[in-house]
């Protein structure tokens, strides 16, 4: 229920947001244009907010989250090729289309036909990352 | 302060929305709920993680089909660019959240959220090759414009 709850939360937020809209996720990228920081502001009241509660509910807790789990900590890994080379090649994609994997999944169920040809090609390329590159191994 | 068309508090209510769904999700599983992570748990069938995975992802789209049909500016929907490029951009999506460990939610939202220093590198990679991707896209070939 929880986790229900967490995705219809999410899922709103993306909505109200407008980042389901990929002319909105174009227009923050496009610097040269008209810019649209409507990007920024929905990152700095995400990254806020989540930022912030993890860290009140870790001083409470001492790291505890529910159902007898813990908090996830921060990844202290150094910053390695993968990361920088995957993300460059995120950003192309997403900056090609507006969209990223949530946006994309909402429009999907939206059955709106861009979305309805991104999302099976995006299945297709993490199972190639994971195929021919090894990633997401466990 | 809410009104019938687009405005920044659109985007910051969205914004924390996000944020709290995201802390929602972490505090009930104890994992980061990037989307891009998630898809690919659904994917590999990974163990004891699927249930959750299927059950997040079925709440982001219902709470975002309710928000299209309760506020109207969440439903505009502008696409970009012919089916053949987003099918291209979709690969490069999938391929690269995966290689990269994590999307806009994993990587921005969670990773910077918790300090990270990989999320941050990672957010302002993404970033700045989408917004040459779309530099080169809408000024330089003098492709279709929103």
């Amino acid at each position: 229920m929880h986790v229900l709850l967490a995705g219809v939360i999410f899922g709103a937020g993306l909505a109200v947001s407008g980042m389901t809209d990929p002319a909105r996720v174009t227009g923050f990228l496009d610097v040269t244009g008209e810019w649209d920081y409507s990007l920024a502001l929905v990152m700095a009241g995400a990254v806020g907010t989540f930022g912030l509660g993890q860290l009140v509910w870790r001083k409470q807790t001492k790291g505890r989250a529910w159902f007898s789990t813990v908090l996830p900590v921060c990844d202290r890994s150094l910053i390695d090729r993968p990361l920088v080379i995957g993300a460059l090649i995120f950003g192309i994609g997403w900056g090609l289309s507006g969209f990223c994997p949530g946006p994309a999944l909402v429009n999907f169920g939206a059955l709106r036909i861009e979305a309805l040809v991104f999302v099976p090609l995006m299945a297709v390329g993490m199972i190639l990352a994971r195929v021919l590159v090894g990633a997401d191994r466990e | 302060m809410f009104s019938a068309s687009y405005s920044p508090w659109h985007a910051l209510v969205g914004g924390v929305l996000i944020g709290l769904g995201s802390l929602i999700a972490t505090l009930a599983t104890g994992k980061l709920p990037g989307i891009s992570g998630v898809v690919s748990k659904i994917l590999r069938r990974s163990k004891g993680e699927m249930g959750w995975c299927v059950i997040f992802l079925a709440g982001l789209i219902g709470g975002a089909l309710l928000a299209f049909a309760l506020i109207p500016p969440a439903a505009v929907y502008r696409p970009q660019h012919s089916l053949p490029i987003l099918g291209l951009a979709g690969l490069l999506v999938g391929f690269g959240t995966r290689l990269g460990g994590g999307c806009t939610s994993g990587h921005g939202v969670c990773g910077i959220g918790l300090g990270s220093r990989r999320g941050i590198v990672a957010t302002l990679t993404f970033m700045a090759a989408g917004m040459v991707a779309v530099y080169v896209v809408q000024h330089l070939s003098g492709g279709p414009r929103p």
